[in-house]
């Protein structure tokens, strides 16, 4: 399968912090890439560097061969990256319909008229649809986003990085404070995702981890550590041994 | 005046449901006709009050341009009065050196002249913190103030623009000493002008405006250039205010360096924040409350009403602003789009099917 | 030039000594305090009434100003301010600016509206000789009193405990709070503190910068321009700002009169699109 997301030898330093150390993953397109290790180990500040939000010491970040390092962030997401976020970064004040029409809207190109009314294109009802039915927002649709139950909020986090239609979808710990009642409908919408959609995925739950990926990369210390197939990775010593607090001497 | 969100698919609840609340967003409530059949009947019933209603309509429309960056962008500015006193003088600089008479005219070009300025400072407000852009807005209305006291022989300095005759509105109005033609004139403007912002805040570009206020960092990530709608929306703001500015210099045939005074700047803000910010009312209800007040402390202590105004923002505070606004918020949400009203179809609001 | 320079740094420690008080409050309490100029105001009428009307000696006016505009700090800070802290930034800015109408308004009222000047003994009126240039003894009391204080302040800052208590607040409230430091009790002094400055402040500087109603409203700029210029991580960095502030004013004015104050804003502005967080340090208005 053809490289869809690639970095270069990727590097974040924070004054004397390495915290990004010559990362150099690729993605493969419709894969689901799961990116796991120890906390602090580098995973949300190498999502923020493929987002744009950071920018790198040195390196590169390709998106389909082309290199985006330079880039923006607003820029990156019209190429077809979109993120969530291990906190939720949602308009608190907004409905979840207003937060998605605003998406779909800037996805389409109009996100900067001022003349029409948001929802009068042909089309942007349609999405906004589709949208809320996928991620089971339809009978919150118009509460603020500020009061709906954390698994409804997790959810229109996932449903605004799909709004935007992107080739790789980026989501940082999708379950990360779920209640366990609401977990399984979040488990299940990833599942469902489309299979053309590149997903690289953080987590921490092993279960969600060993059902869903197909290929795993373990970063330590900002580090690539081990990458492979599922089964790979869990057999090896050396991972055990990173979760586990053990030293590792070569 | 709107067009017709597109056709629901009438099969599908959720979907009429969506485009239901779509275009309810937009819809005139009969509140906000209310207000405006009030407003108009002011200039049949009030005709002896059209000169201080005229003042009211300036301020209020100043104050509707300070909504749009504070209420709608989240920018907070102690120098709006910059914008307002560059169409200020604009206006009573081409008046008085007879460059246009027509005073539309000039009005649109003194709000040019404003626009551009808001668009060279706008670059300003982008970059740091809330105190960051309190300091610069308020740096350039004091760079401005100093300009137009150094370059005294043009601008009159302290003493003011003298000698500034209006010529008559559209060559058939004449401006009259009771203050008819000018409110008219005043209000029309500020009508138009409203329109023109409640169609601005209910589209999409509105609506990214209140994302970035509310978490820039999300809209960024979901494709919004965050910089460039804050610089547009600070320049329509500074084009607002600048109109605002010049209907004041054209009504009074007057302008000074007061209309740069820090005070000025600081009012306006207490106009918004007493109407409530955000949803485009709370200008025009600000100024009005605002210039009531003033009118019977004027009455009472002439010299020390800026003792009141301080009194009345400290207890404004203490109070909180959140409290004051449930307040008024059965107001506000007949003129919002939070109705409850049933969907055309027929389909019960409320869970999923 | 020489006497310009002088008169620039007498100016500027002034600035200096004016302005910290908002640095530390803006740095610790993350609180914009627009009505700092009226403790300043404050200070120069107490000294009015003190020193030209109740005959009180010029020596003993001044700390009696810092002391009475201290007090009066305290009072505020722990009825009013105290409430605004967890307020929005509009909300402060809101609350300062009404304190500084009233205060404005209610001064003109009692004292009138007209400039008032401090009689200051006839020992300070006049001039040194030193090389050729003129040295104003009053300004040299200036520097002289300002600079003692800027050495007693990092002092106290950085010698006793009370300012590593006052340097942990700033730096992070609720580790502070958790090692036990009571940072309302620092909050209510360092208010105190830094009006009493702002107060001495007022009654050293109504010779020069002029002591009218108005005093509030014409020097907020500068003080905010120190702060922000200058940082609120230290003490040195509002330093050097009012410094360079007075310096700048003065040769400005001296030399390009038609450009004045214009000058100064213009400084602030290009500094404030450079490096937004100060020249020398971070203002973290959270």
């Amino acid at each position: 399968m053809p490289i869809v997301l690639e970095t270069v030898a990727l590097d974040r330093h924070f004054g004397g912090i390495i915290a990004t150390n010559q990362v150099s993953l690729r993605v493969e397109k419709g894969a689901r890439h799961a990116l796991i290790g120890p906390n602090g180990a580098g995973k949300t500040t190498l999502i923020n560097l493929l987002t744009g939000v950071l920018r790198p010491t040195a390196g590169r970040i390709l998106l389909d061969g082309r290199d985006i390092t330079a880039l923006e962030p607003h820029r990156r997401v019209r190429l077809g990256i979109a993120r969530t976020f291990q906190i939720n970064q949602l308009f608190a004040d907004l409905t979840p319909l207003e937060t998605l029409g605003l998406a779909v809207s800037e996805r389409l190109g109009f996100g900067s008229d001022w003349w029409r009314l948001v929802g009068s294109k042909a089309g942007v009802v349609d999405e906004i649809v589709a949208l809320l039915e996928r991620f089971g927002l339809a009978d919150v649709m118009d509460e603020r986003t500020a009061v709906l139950p954390y698994g409804k909020q997790r959810l229109l986090e996932i449903a605004v990085a799909f709004a935007c239609k992107p080739r790789v979808l980026l989501l940082d710990e999708p379950a990360a404070g779920v209640p366990e009642a609401e977990r399984h409908e979040i488990l299940a919408t990833i599942e469902a995702l489309p299979k053309d959609v590149t997903v690289l995925l953080i987590e921490h739950d092993m279960d969600i981890v060993f059902s869903f990926a197909d290929r795993i990369s373990v970063l330590v210390n900002g580090e690539l550590f081990v990458e492979g197939a599922p089964d790979d990775v869990a057999r090896d010593p050396r991972v055990k041994a990173v979760y586990l607090g053990e030293s590792l001497d070569g | 005046m709107k067009t017709d969100p597109s056709p629901p698919n009438v099969s599908n609840p959720v979907a009429a449901r969506v485009s239901a609340r779509l275009a309810e967003r937009a819809r005139w409530s009969p509140l906000e006709i209310a207000f405006w059949l009030a407003v108009v009947a002011t200039v049949f019933f009030l005709p002896n009050r059209h000169l201080i209603l005229t003042e009211t309509a300036i301020l209020g429309l100043f104050a509707l341009s300070l909504d749009l960056i504070l209420g709608y962008a989240g920018i907070i500015s102690l120098g709006q009065a910059a914008f307002f006193g560059v169409g200020a003088y604009a206006a009573g600089l081409l008046a008085k050196y007879d460059l246009i008479t027509e005073p539309v005219l000039a009005l649109l070009v003194s709000g040019a002249v404003a626009t551009v300025v808001g668009f060279i400072t706008s670059f300003l407000v982008l970059r740091g913190s809330d105190l960051t852009r309190l300091m610069v807005t308020l740096g350039v209305a004091l760079v401005l103030r100093e300009i137009a006291n150094k370059f005294a022989e043009y601008t009159g300095g302290a003493d003011g623009l003298q000698g500034v005759t209006i010529s008559p509105v559209l060559g058939l109005f004449r401006f009259d000493l009771y203050g008819h033609t000018a409110y008219v004139y005043a209000l029309t403007v500020l009508f138009l002008l409203f329109l023109l912002a409640r169609r601005i805040v209910n589209s999409p570009f509105g609506l990214s405006l209140l994302s970035l206020k509310g978490n820039p960092l999300r809209a960024s990530a979901i494709g919004i250039a965050v910089n460039w709608r804050l610089v547009a929306i600070y320049t329509v703001s500074a084009a607002y205010a600048g109109i605002a500015g010049a209907l004041l210099t054209q009504t009074t045939a007057f302008t000074s360096l007061d209309v740069l005074a820090f005070d000025r700047s600081a009012d306006v803000l207490l106009v918004l924040i007493i109407g409530g910010a955000g949803y485009l009312y709370g200008g025009l209800i600000g100024a009005v409350i605002f210039k009531l007040m003033q009118d019977w402390l004027a009455n009472i202590t002439p010299q020390y009403w800026q003792f009141w105004i301080g009194l009345l923002l400290v207890i404004i505070v203490l109070v909180g602003r959140d409290r004051i606004s449930n307040w008024t918020a059965p107001i506000r949400r007949l003129t919002a789009r939070l109705d409850r009203r049933p969907v055309a179809t027929g389909a019960i609001v409320g869970k999923r099917p | 030039m020489l006497t310009i320079l002088f008169d620039g740094i007498a100016y500027g420690m002034l600035l200096f000594v004016l302005a910290c008080g908002l640095a530390v409050t803006l740095g610790l309490m993350n609180f914009v305090n627009l009505a700092h100029g009226a403790f300043a105001m404050a200070g120069g009428y107490i000294t009015v009434v003190l020193v030209n009307r109740l005959g009180v000696p010029f020596a003993l006016g001044l700390p009696l100003a810092f002391v009475f505009t201290a007090l009066i700090g305290l009072v505020l800070e722990r009825t009013l301010y105290v409430h605004v802290y967890r307020k929005s930034h509009l909300d402060q800015v809101l609350f300062s600016i009404g304190l500084v109408f009233m205060s404005v308004a209610a001064v003109d009222y009692v004292m009138g509206s007209s400039q008032q000047f401090v009689q200051i003994p006839d020992a300070l009126h006049g001039q040194f000789d030193v090389f050729g240039a003129g040295i104003g003894k009053y300004r040299l009391l200036i520097i002289a009193v300002c600079g003692a204080l800027t050495v007693a302040l990092q002092a106290i800052l950085t010698k006793t405990r009370f300012g590593s208590r006052l340097r942990a607040a700033v730096d992070d409230q609720r580790v502070a709070r958790g090692l036990g430091i009571n940072v309302g009790i620092v909050f209510a002094v360092t208010f105190a503190f830094g009006s009493g400055l702002a107060g001495l402040g007022g009654a050293l500087g109504a010779e020069i910068l002029g002591l009218d109603p108005t005093f509030p409203l014409k020097y907020m700029i500068y003080f905010l321009i120190v702060v922000t210029v200058g940082g609120t991580a230290s003490i040195t960095g509002p330093f050097l700002a009012s410094i360079l502030l007075g310096i700048g004013d003065v040769l400005g004015k001296y030399y390009v009169p038609t450009l004045g104050a214009f000058v100064i804003y213009t400084i602030m502005i290009v500094v404030l699109i450079w490096r937004p967080q100060g020249l020398f340090g971070r203002v973290t208005v959270r």
